[in-house]
Parts: C-alpha cells; structure tokens; sequence
C-alpha cells in the first residue's frame, strides 16, 4: 500500500530539515562564572565544535588546563567525522521514502532515525563524560578528590565557579521538529491502515 | 579700571575672604557644600556598582604629563593614560616599545607637562576618534587613539619654546594648532636678553591631524614677540579663522609680572588659516631648516617609529595680507573662546574688570573698512569699539576661561573672586554665579567649546584645594567640582581630587566611545618582529653580547621560564608575548635588580625590556599583574654565568601541550 501524499509530504519536509544541519549547530554549553559576566560558549556543529565567540575555545581549554582536562581539539573527535555521513543519509533515505511511498520503507526509516537519535545522544554523553572524567591527574593544577566536569547533556550544572547549561542550539531543533514531523507522517499512515483493514 | 583701583579691589576681597576663614574656621567642622542639600546631590552623582557614567571626561595631567580618564557624574577615575612622562606603572617610557616616543632633538626628556586636552570633531562637534594633547614644556603635540586609550603619536614643534596654545583642533579636525607660549629668536641664536624687541618671535603652527601616523606641519605663521596663551578656531560662519589670546604685547623681558601688565589693552590674534594656505601655495612661505621628530606607533608592529623631518614653511604674517588681525582685548586675556553659533569670541583678560566679548560680523565689517588703529609688525589692530558685540559687566574678578551651554548661555571661571559666573550672550547680562573651592582656572561643559554642548554638567577645574579634603600634608591634590548647569540655577553636586594639575578639560558621551573599545589586540594581526604566538615558539639566541629571548605569558606561566647561557654583560633582550585572547587578562614582566620598570603586556601584545646581566647568579623575574588564582607561581629564573663561562645558551620551550 502506498503513503498518502500528505505523509509523503511530511517526511520530505523533515529530510529536508535534516540538510540544515549542515548550516546550524546543533547544541550549545554556555558557561557563566562571575569573573565571565559575558559568558563563555561552545557550539557543536555536525563537522566541528567552535567557540561561540572567535576565542571561546581557546579560552575554554586555557582554563580547562587548571583541572587537568585535555584540549578540545576538533580534528581529535571521531565521531565529527562520522556524523555529517549519518546525516546525509538520513536525510537521502527520507527523500526515498517520500519518492517511493511505500509503508515499509517509512517505519524502517523512522527505525533509523530513532536509533540515529539515541546513537548520537549516547556519544555525545559518552564525549562529556570523557572530557570530564579522563583528567590528567598527574599534570592537574587543580585537583579536588571526587571531582569531575561533565556538562549535563541537557539542562544546568555548577562546575567549580562555573555554571554549565546545555541547550539543544537551532540544529537541535530542527531534528526534533523532524522527528516529530516523522512520527505524525508515520500516525497517520498506522491510522489509516487500521481503517482499511477494518473496511476491507 | 586703573591699576591700583583694581589691587585695592582685591586687597579688600582677600580680606573679607580672610575674616570669613577666621571667624568660621572654630565652628565650622566641614568645607562648605555650596548650599546644596547633600542627599540630593548624592543621588545625582551616584551611579550604582556596575553601572556605566554618562560621560567619558579626559582631564590634563598637568606636570603629570599625562591625561587622566573620569566618569561623570561619579568623579570616578577610570584610567591615567601615560603621554608625556615616563610612566614606570606600564612601563611606558621605558621598554623598548614605547621609549622613543619621549625623545626629542634635544635627546630622551622623560617629563613634560600636559595641558590641553582637544577632542576631534566632525562638522564641529566632538566624535571621539582622538584626543589630542600638548606638552606645553619642550612644544609637542599627542595624538591618544580612544579605541585602546593610548598614546599613538607624538609630533615635535620646532622654532617654538612652550607651546601653551595648543593643540586646539578645526571643526574638521584637518588641522591642530600650537602656538608658542615663549617668544625666541627664530631661528635660535645667542643674543642679549635686553633686545628682546629686536630678535624675539612667535610662531604658530599649523599641523596637519586628520590622518593617525601622519601628523606633520603644515605651515608656521612668524609672529610678533608676543606671548601667545589660548586659542580655539571659529565655526559656522566664522570657520576657516582661529583666534589666539596674546599676553606681554608690552615684550617686556624681566619682571613680567609687572612689566607684562602695563597695556590697557592685549590682543585676540585673528587668523585666517585659508588665506594662509593660499599664501603658501603661492610660494610666501620660506623653507627654513628645523630639525624635529615624529614618532608613531606602528600599528601592525605596535613598536614606535620615528621620522626626523628637517624642515617647515615659515610665513611671515607680515607678507601674506589678511592672514593676521589683532583685536585689541582688555588686560592679560587668557581665554579665547567661540560660542556655538561662532558669532562670538569671549576673550577673558586675566587682570580685566569687563569679559570683553568680540564679533565675528563685526570684525568683518571693520576689515572691510580698514578700522585700523595701528599696525604691529605689519600687522592691522583693529578698532577695539569696531569689532566690540558688548562686555560683562562686573562679572567678579579674575576671568580666566569660558565655554557654553547651547541654550545661549556663558560660563566663565573667576579666578581671583573664585566663582564661576553665568552670562547669557547676546545681552551680556550676569544670570547666575556659584562660589567654587577655591580659585578655578578652567571649566568644562561636555562639548562645551563646539557647535553642539551637551549642557547638563560643568566641571570646575581648581587650582587650590587646602581644606576640601582630609589634609595629606603641604601639598593636596588639586580638585575638580562637578556642577549641574541643567536649571536656571547652578547646583553644586560634587567634590573630586585630581591627579596633577587639570588645565583643561573635555568630555563627551560614553555612547560616541563605549561600544567602540578594543579589548584585546589579535594574536593574528600582532606583526611584532618578536612576537611568539605560542609555546612552541619561544626561545633563545645569541648574537655577539646580544641574546634575545622570546617568551610568552598566559595562565599561569611563561614559557620558557628557565633560561642558562647567559654571561655577565650581555644585553639580555625579553620579548614577552602575551598570548592570552580574552578581554583584561593582563600580564606583567618584572626582572630582579632591573634598573628599569616592568612590562605590562595586554592580551595580545609583545613587548620588550632591555636588561643587562650584573653579576653571576639567579636572577628570578615573576608576574606583576595579579592574572589567576595561580599568579604568585607565575615566575621564572635566568642563571647567569661568568663571561667567557661554557654554560650553554638554553631556555626550556613547550613542556606543555
């Protein structure tokens, strides 16, 4: 059975979404201490992290020296190499999708882009907990027993004076509003195949 | 007035303020507060912590040398931007970067005293782009850049000793003026004193300063022997003209206080700076050979270069028609001031019982129809009543300077009477006047000397203190007195010391400034020869008994921070980056036993301090600008060897990623 156009229409629009990846960030971790009444921040990006400001990395990783965390170094992150791929992909695969209309391709693509989403969750977290766990000890500065400096993935923490807040940035959003463009695409199409199975 | 009316006048005047002081000093516990009620004026002067002043006012060092930055209405002082004098707190003056900006054809002069701060403008009204200023010592004139608050450029002033009327700044800021406040022979040349009138001259020169880095003159006008004191060029319809107060016309040589006090009557020299360049483009002026020096700031390397020039185009007045008028001004004129409209010239004769007040139609006409009442030195003096708009009458005593409001009114300082005086222009009438503390030689209006005052605030400068504040001694600071000119009546609203002596003053809106400031220099547009941009680049090398060592300094270390091969009389060149990128996190370089100063390196910045190695031993060197919680360790040693030791040279580089 194919889609109905409006579905089809929908997972286009959120495939499309998926390109401006390529154009936005994806999430934001600002950090406020009150010797920073301007605030630091750093903005991940599908292929890099920068500062939000010109020198906010550098900054960043000036005072991350203290606590003994290495340097963020963009071309040191794997995972930056692999993300614009998965994206492209998932974005390509929801074209197909939106050209073919076919139901079984819709939920394996919507299969994907969940396990897309919780995979980039989990290496994000995975990324923090490395930054704030992995600290060289031996060349710390400052060392306080049982302390480590992982950002929340999302929401707020006080890292020694530092106030961390971790906020999906415009990318973030617009996967989100992909997604849910998805599952609605997907609702409906369960919902009318309910109905024809219970005419037919 | 005669002359011994107008000292009985004052003897009466110190005596009555005489019996005031002794009569009230036993009950009276504090300095008078103008008759204000103290809570109001608190809140009208309170800017609460963290709020911005309204006002960015740069007050005159004085024989500070140096311009000092303050907040009004707060009276907070922000920052003293070193000029004319060494400044052993940054290092100014003093490294190898900034020295050369004090030298002069007579050699390195490490003090000066500065006088007029001026404000560049467009279309006559203040645009915060520069403040210029002058050294009113050995004649030079500064230009401070307002996006980083500092010194760019010093330009020398040949054929002239103490240039005092300068650097007053044309509506369009094409040109700064500095006009000799001491007459010389010009050329210089050894001759009695007692001819004074025969060999002594007064230049005035124009300087070109519309372009940063290339300040240069573009003529000098040869003048009579005269003093030469205030000036400030005209505007509107009085633009292309700039007037300059004269004292001792007299040319008197001893005694001047005397001597220099016998015409009835100096002069406002009127100058028509247009028809002077027709003249030099008509080939009147000479070139005459005059050494002088021109230093600039580089602004890739951030190092000072220096030009020496050789020569100026000198102009007779005499021999270019038109050029030059004297207007004939009441008794010692200190003041030559020009009203918004530039209608007026306000000329404030020191010794003067009127504020004699000119007019620029007026003066116009009476040139037109030759009302000349003689020449001096070919130069028309022009009838006095002819070019007269009106006169203050009985303003108080002493008027030394005044400048406006934009709503029609003038305020002029009262020096001996000790008091500033409202007067409205146009019917010369007296409108307001307050009692100052004690004894103010110029005051200031934000924009107050332009086309457009911002007219809510004078500061009176003052030049005696004694009991304002907690006495510190013999000597107190000098004092400046916050007034609210924004009613009809003038309110005082604050007392604050200042550093020096203010001889002038300009302000101007934070606004036209704020948002502008530069808050690091970019490590990638830092083209010092000896900058290193990282860890990795630091070093060390030997040229002869030449090591230069490059180093960096960020939080909170510098690299390399332990340096051996250096031997007993080698010139040690640090040339310390700091590396950091980020807003007022500022390092300092100081070296044991250095018989210098320090270095203060804002972010993004190298600099370079000359040592040479005294003796063996460990010399340590440290940071002096408190940067991080782990400043006190941001240090470093430098072994130092015999000469002739087989110590070799190291320095140890980026041990840490």
């Amino acid at each position: 059975m194919k889609l109905s156009m409006p579905s089809r229409a929908l997972v286009a629009i959120a495939a499309a979404l998926l390109l401006l990846l390529f154009v936005t960030p994806l999430w934001r971790i600002s950090l406020q201490a009150p010797q920073y009444p301007e605030g630091l921040g750093l903005k991940i990006e599908l292929t890099t992290v920068t500062g939000v400001e010109e020198n906010d990395l550098q900054n960043i990783n000036s005072l991350n020296h203290y606590i003994g965390m290495k340097a963020i170094d963009p071309a040191t992150i794997g995972v930056l190499r692999v993300m614009p791929w998965a994206v492209a992909g998932l974005a390509l695969f929801g074209f197909v999708v939106a050209a073919v209309g076919r139901r079984a391709l819709l939920y394996a693509w919507m299969t994907s882009f969940v396990v897309f989403g919780v995979a980039g969750m989990v290496m994000f977290w995975w990324w923090q907990y490395d930054y704030g766990h992995h600290l060289d000890m031996e060349h710390a500065i400052i060392k306080i027993p049982g302390m480590s400096y992982q950002p929340p993935l999302i929401g707020v923490k006080q890292l020694l004076n530092f106030r961390a807040t971790s906020m999906p940035d415009v990318g973030g959003w617009l996967v989100a509003v992909a997604f849910v463009l998805g599952a609605v695409a997907v609702f409906r199409t369960v919902r009318c195949h309910a109905r024809a199975s219970a005419l037919g | 007035m005669k002359q011994s009316a107008l000292v009985r006048r004052w003897a009466a005047v110190a005596g009555v303020v005489g019996l005031a002081f002794a009569t009230g000093s036993c009950t009276r516990k504090t300095a008078s507060s103008g008759g204000l009620v103290a809570g109001d004026a608190a809140s009208r002067v309170y800017v609460p912590p963290g709020s911005y002043d309204e006002f960015y006012a740069f007050l005159s060092g004085g024989f500070s040398g140096q311009v000092n930055v303050y907040g009004l209405p707060s009276g907070r002082l922000l920052k003293e931007i070193p000029v004319f004098s060494q400044f052993a707190q940054d290092g100014y003056g003093y490294d190898e970067d900034s020295r050369d900006m004090l030298t002069t054809t007579a050699g390195f002069i490490p003090w000066d005293d500065a006088h007029h701060p001026e404000i560049s403008m467009t279309d006559g009204v203040p645009d915060g782009r520069w403040l210029f200023i002058n050294a009113n010592n050995t004649p030079r004139l500064a230009r401070i850049d307002l996006t980083r608050f500092e010194t760019d450029e010093i330009l020398e002033i040949p054929n002239a000793a103490g240039g005092h009327a300068s650097p007053f700044v044309t509506p369009d800021t094409r040109y700064i003026v500095s006009a000799t406040r001491f007459s010389i022979p010009i050329p210089q040349a050894d001759v009695p004193i007692a001819e004074y009138a025969r060999h002594f001259k007064g230049t005035i020169s124009f300087v070109r300063a519309d372009q940063p880095g290339k300040m240069d003159i573009a003529f000098q006008i040869l003048m009579p022997g005269f003093d030469y004191d205030i000036a400030h060029a005209g505007k509107g319809p009085s633009d292309g003209w700039f007037f300059f107060t004269t004292y001792n016309t007299e040319r008197a040589h001893e005694k001047l206080e005397l001597n220099a006090s016998q015409n009835d009557k100096d002069y406002v020299a009127a100058i028509n700076y247009r028809r002077a360049e027709q003249c030099v483009a008509e080939g009147k002026a000479r070139d005459v050979a005059a050494r002088y020096l021109h230093h600039f700031v580089d602004p890739a390397t951030h190092q000072t270069r220096t030009e020496t020039r050789s020569s100026v185009k000198l102009l007779e007045a005499a021999k270019c028609e038109g050029v030059a008028y004297f207007l004939p001004t009441p008794k010692s004129p200190h003041g030559a001031d020009v009203d918004p409209s530039g209608e007026y010239i306000v000329a404030s004769g020191k010794l003067a019982a009127v504020i004699p007040v000119h007019s620029f139609t007026k003066m116009q006409a009476a040139i037109a129809a030759r009302k000349f009442d003689k020449m001096e030195e070919g130069i028309p003096v022009l009838n006095y009543e002819a070019v007269l708009a009106g006169e203050v009458k009985n303003p108080g005593l002493g008027p030394l300077h005044t400048e406006f409001d934009g709503k029609g009114n003038a305020y002029t300082t009262m020096f001996i009477s000790s008091e500033i005086v409202k007067w409205k222009l146009g019917t010369w009438q007296v409108e307001d006047r307050i009692p100052v503390y004690y004894s103010p030689g110029h005051l200031m209006i934000p924009g107050g000397d332009s086309k457009k005052p911002w007219g809510k605030y004078l500061v009176s400068l003052n030049k005696i203190t004694k009991d304002r504040y907690l006495p510190t001694g013999p000597e107190m600071s000098q004092s400046a007195q916050l007034i609210d000119i924004s009613g009809p009546k003038m309110q005082m609203l604050l007392d604050f010391p200042t550093i020096g002596e203010p001889h002038y003053a300009q302000a101007i809106p934070a606004s036209l400034i704020r948002d502008r400031v530069v808050k690091y220099a970019k490590l990638a547009d830092n083209h010092d020869p000896w900058v290193t941009r990282s860890e990795a680049d630091g070093g060390i090398q030997r040229t002869g008994k030449r090591v230069d060592v490059k180093m960096i300094a960020i939080r909170s270390h510098f690299a390399p921070d332990n340096l051996e091969g250096i031997q007993v009389g080698d010139t040690v060149y640090f040339h310390v980056t700091n590396i950091e990128q980020d807003w007022d996190i500022v390092h300092g370089f100081a070296m044991f036993k250095n018989p210098n100063a320090e270095l203060i390196l804002s972010p993004g910045e190298t600099r370079t301090l000359r040592w040479i190695a005294p003796a063996p031993g460990i010399y340590p060197f440290y940071c002096t600008d408190f940067c991080s919680a782990l400043h006190q360790e941001m240090q470093g040693y430098v072994r130092v060897s015999p000469a002739g030791s087989s110590v070799p040279l190291s320095a140890n580089v980026a041990r840490r990623k």
